[in-house]
């Protein structure tokens, strides 16, 4: 028994009818609307309805000073909420031209990392009840939960961080959370192994998605697609090496590149991707310099010059890019977000042509959407 | 039992109701603090001690509840499913020996009614999906029959085998049959069918398969068809389906039990009796829980090509072995 | 699809694998913790919603209704009024409301405040069918504090004690105005 087969759709669809999945369905997570046109259980069509939860995160960045807009950076992408100040907070430095603390920037990629650890496993563990299983869910969040914790206790918050601040972080590291994050590195390792066993390695789930949901680099090109979604069709896109940002330069670590396309590859890519970051956060740890988290000097009230900045990070979802006009006013003229899931979605209505309905719903899974970054 | 034929039949029909009854509501129980601890959670704890009274709350609940029949639904077929959904599990515990005595009819040919009404099954469940007037209770519904068509016929070629070994389909005397220590039972009988344990493999699958169970959970995939043929069903009407749920892995695997594990038989020659059945029957209902809450759901062809290309030639194979071996030795 | 003894073979060993595992979780005491009987410890820096600190010496609120915070919210959720008192120099705090349905729990105010006026508390449990009781007047709720014959807590945000939530969930009451 190798690799599953996937059974053709007919040719010629028969009679067909609209299946509304979502706004609330179980497996999309949110409030996703997907109108899909079905022949039986194959998808003809399938088109994603999008701006159930739009909470104008663009135009809000109007009407606030450039401070008062961090609060908003965590709530596009609640999981990855670090990446996103992250973009935002260097996108202003850069217009500003501010200098960050070498100090800061590992503390930011050391928070970044971890986070984009708990979204993985968040991803990891709602992929998994996408396809029926439900333990590995609450295991997954049982280490998810360590993360949370170190980073409430350092930045007071579990999910919205609002961390960041232009010029640094707004609160040192101490003893206690290296430590924290040290044990929770140690017991990931054996964590990894344990997931392998548990859900890589499970044949039913490899019968599942080997094979299922193949996405050409040619269709993730055509349609924006980055992060592990790329990575997965074979192109080794990471801005994280690609624009090397922060202190990336500095730390060794591999961008995982799966070639199959598939939802296994996807699947790997991610796996292999917390495994990355779990080496990134140790080399951070061990490079950590002493001084200052902030630079001293930066104005209450911001006002940089009149430009147009962007700035690319690599948020747990794909390329995260932030671009902001200033015209030397204390509000910002304009805040863009060109966030990864949006552009991962829309490859979905091409992608899914033709395929079984739980096999679609797989290829969803594998693409990791954030609902609220997609309508933002 | 000095009992008249009617009472008798009649306390051990009403035995067998509160039996299948009283399973449902606690296997939900048994399922909920499994479940828990395979995923590190402590369960139901609130209502009684260690949340007993659980199922009860639940019960009422459900009960209180209204039935709604969604318009333009086939009113009829709709209330009848779930009545008929608990026929099944019922009639095929009639014929089922629990111990030496402990049987409400002892007929002969107490397996092939067991199958006869087990088939019962996924016509009550299709009828749900048809008659709901849901989308998703459509797909559900061509789901199951697929899936238990093709699962029936590697079951029933497994048990084709066994009564080639056994040579009766009296239940009782099946169980009879495997007295003495445990290698008597059917499942180690391995002078007669060298592949016995493959065959109650097969057995066990078929049976996860034809009782919708994870992860053969086509009809209620929850996280594809919301909850299947049972989406439009509100307050009790769901909860019979949920009871007949877990009378049929009852069922299932007190079937299972009867014909490869000895049935009452102690497996040490000893004490046999009606305890040794439910240690046994419960042993595989836990296996049955721990697989659900281990395995993701499984793809639809993926499941009907296991059944067709490797269920259904593995069944068919043991079935030629044994008829060979039968005849030669 | 191709069926080879080795592929079976290794797909049920993956299963037993699997079922080896969670086995092996059956019998490991629950992560969780069963909320309404335990709480957790909320850690020292965790973000709650503001309220006023009480200078030691004084035993009134250090807060003299500079409007920084009101400035810095990016929700409008904060109102500080301020009047000098007879004989002082500084204005001190007359009215400080928070409008704890638009706050976002970001931490500006607090950040913005020179003087350590304003900290976190650590109630995470707030939870009320009526809206009204998340507008706060946390001037008076100061108030009715000093009044109760509490002591003055220590004034920094970082010194705070964690302090452990009564076990039951109890209404939000005073917060009530």
């Amino acid at each position: 028994m190798s690799t599953s087969q996937v059974i053709p759709a007919p040719e010629q669809p028969h009679e067909t009818f609209v299946l509304n999945v979502g706004p609330q369905h179980p497996a999309t997570h949110g409030v996703l609307r997907l109108k899909l046109t079905m022949d039986g259980e194959y998808i003809t069509r399938a088109e994603p309805v999008c701006g159930y939860i739009h909470r104008m995160h663009e135009k809000m960045g109007e009407n606030r000073t450039w401070a008062q807009y961090l609060p908003n950076t965590g709530r596009i992408d609640y999981l990855a909420a670090m990446a996103y100040g992250h973009a935002y907070v260097a996108a202003v430095e850069r217009a500003a031209k501010i200098e960050v603390p070498p100090r800061a920037e590992y503390i930011r990629v050391i928070t970044t990392e971890l986070n984009r650890i708990s979204s993985h496993l968040v991803w990891f563990g709602a992929f998994l009840l996408d396809l029926g299983g439900f333990t590995p869910l609450l295991y997954a969040f049982d280490d998810r939960e360590k993360i949370l914790d170190l980073l409430e206790a350092l930045t007071g918050s579990r999910l919205t961080y609002c961390y960041y601040r232009f010029g640094g972080v707004c609160n040192d590291v101490d003893d206690d959370f290296i430590r924290g994050v040290r044990e929770f590195v140690a017991g990931m390792w054996p964590r990894m192994k344990f997931y392998r066993e548990l859900v890589t390695d499970n044949i039913i789930l490899r019968k599942r998605l080997i094979g299922i949901g193949v996405i050409s680099d040619e269709m993730c090109r055509k349609y924006g697609a980055t992060g592990p979604v790329i990575r997965g069709s074979g192109v080794g896109y990471d801005v994280r090496k690609m624009e090397p940002y922060s202190v990336y330069r500095d730390l060794d670590f591999d961008v995982p590149v799966f070639s199959e396309g598939d939802c296994m590859a996807r699947y790997l890519v991610r796996m292999e991707e917390m495994v990355q970051s779990l080496r990134i956060v140790e080399q951070a740890l061990d490079k950590l310099p002493a001084g200052p988290v902030m630079t001293s000097g930066v104005p209450r009230v911001l006002k940089p010059p009149a430009g147009d900045y962007c700035f690319a990070v690599e948020a747990a979802r794909g390329r995260l890019l932030v671009r902001i006009v200033s015209d030397n006013k204390e509000i910002p003229y304009r805040v863009r977000w060109r966030t990864p899931s949006f552009c991962n979605l829309s490859l979905f209505e091409e992608a899914s042509a033709g395929m079984m309905l739980p096999d679609a719903l797989a290829l969803l899974g594998s693409l990791d959407l954030v609902i609220p970054d997609i309508d933002r | 039992m000095s009992l008249p034929e009617p009472f008798r039949l009649l306390s051990f029909l009403v035995g067998v109701m509160a039996f299948v009854g009283f399973n449902a509501a606690y296997l939900v129980w048994v399922e909920r603090k499994s479940a828990a601890r395979f995923q590190r959670r402590p369960g139901p704890t609130e209502v009684g001690y260690a949340g007993l009274l659980q199922p009860i709350a639940d019960g009422i609940k459900l009960l209180s509840k209204q039935l709604i029949v969604p318009p333009g639904a086939d009113r009829i077929l709709f209330m009848v499913a779930p009545l008929m959904v608990m026929i099944p599990a019922m009639i095929s515990l009639v014929v089922l020996p629990f111990g030496g005595s402990l049987m409400a009819r002892d007929i002969n040919v107490g397996l092939l009614m067991m199958f006869a009404f087990g088939s019962i099954n996924v016509m009550s469940i299709m009828l749900s999906g048809w008659s709901s007037r849901n989308k998703y209770a459509i797909i559900s519904a061509a789901r199951i029959v697929s899936q238990d068509v093709a699962y029936e016929i590697p079951m029933l070629l497994v048990v084709i085998t066994l009564l080639m070994i056994t040579g009766t389909m009296n239940l009782n005397e099946i169980v009879q049959q495997q007295e003495g220590w445990f290698w008597h039972w059917n499942l180690f009988r391995l002078n007669v069918n060298p592949l016995m344990p493959l065959t109650f493999l097969i057995f066990f699958t078929c049976m996860l398969a034809e009782i919708n169970r994870a992860p053969f959970d086509m009809a209620e995939a929850e996280s594809e068809l919301v909850a299947g043929a049972f989406t439009e069903y509100a307050g009790m009407g769901f909860g019979v389906f949920f009871v007949a749920e877990y009378a049929n892995i009852v069922v299932g695997c007190s079937f299972a039990t009867v014909l490869f594990l000895g049935g009452w038989q102690s497996p040490f020659g000893l004490w046999s009796g009606v305890w040794w059945f439910l240690l046994k029957m419960y042993a595989l209902v836990f296996t049955v829980i721990w697989v659900r809450w281990t395995f993701p759901r499984t793809q639809f062809y993926n499941l009907l090509n296991l059944s067709w290309q490797l269920l259904i030639p593995a069944s068919l194979f043991t079935l030629i072995l044994v008829a060979a071996m039968m005849k030669f030795l | 699809m191709k069926i080879s003894l080795k592929g079976i073979g290794t797909g049920f060993r993956s299963l037993m694998t699997g079922m080896r595992i969670t086995m092996g979780q059956f019998f490991k005491q629950p992560v969780t913790v069963h909320y309404p009987h335990e709480t957790l410890t909320m850690p020292p820096r965790f973000r709650g919603h503001i309220e006023l600190v009480r200078d030691p010496q004084t035993g009134r609120a250090i807060c003299y209704a500079c409007k920084a915070c009101e400035k810095s919210c990016p929700s409008d959720c904060i109102i500080v009024e301020g009047a000098k008192r007879e004989g002082e120099k500084r204005k001190s705090v007359t009215e400080f409301k928070l409008d704890f349905t638009k706050c976002s729990l970001c931490g500006s105010c607090v950040e913005a405040c020179k003087s350590n006026a304003i900290r976190f508390s650590k109630a995470y449990n707030l939870a009320s069918t009526n809206k009204d009781e998340f507008i706060m007047d946390l001037f008076q709720k100061l108030e009715a504090e000093g009044q109760g014959g509490e002591p003055p807590k220590p004034a920094a945000s970082e010194t705070a004690p964690t302090r452990t939530e009564p076990p039951k969930p109890e209404p939000p009451k005073e917060e009530v105005k």
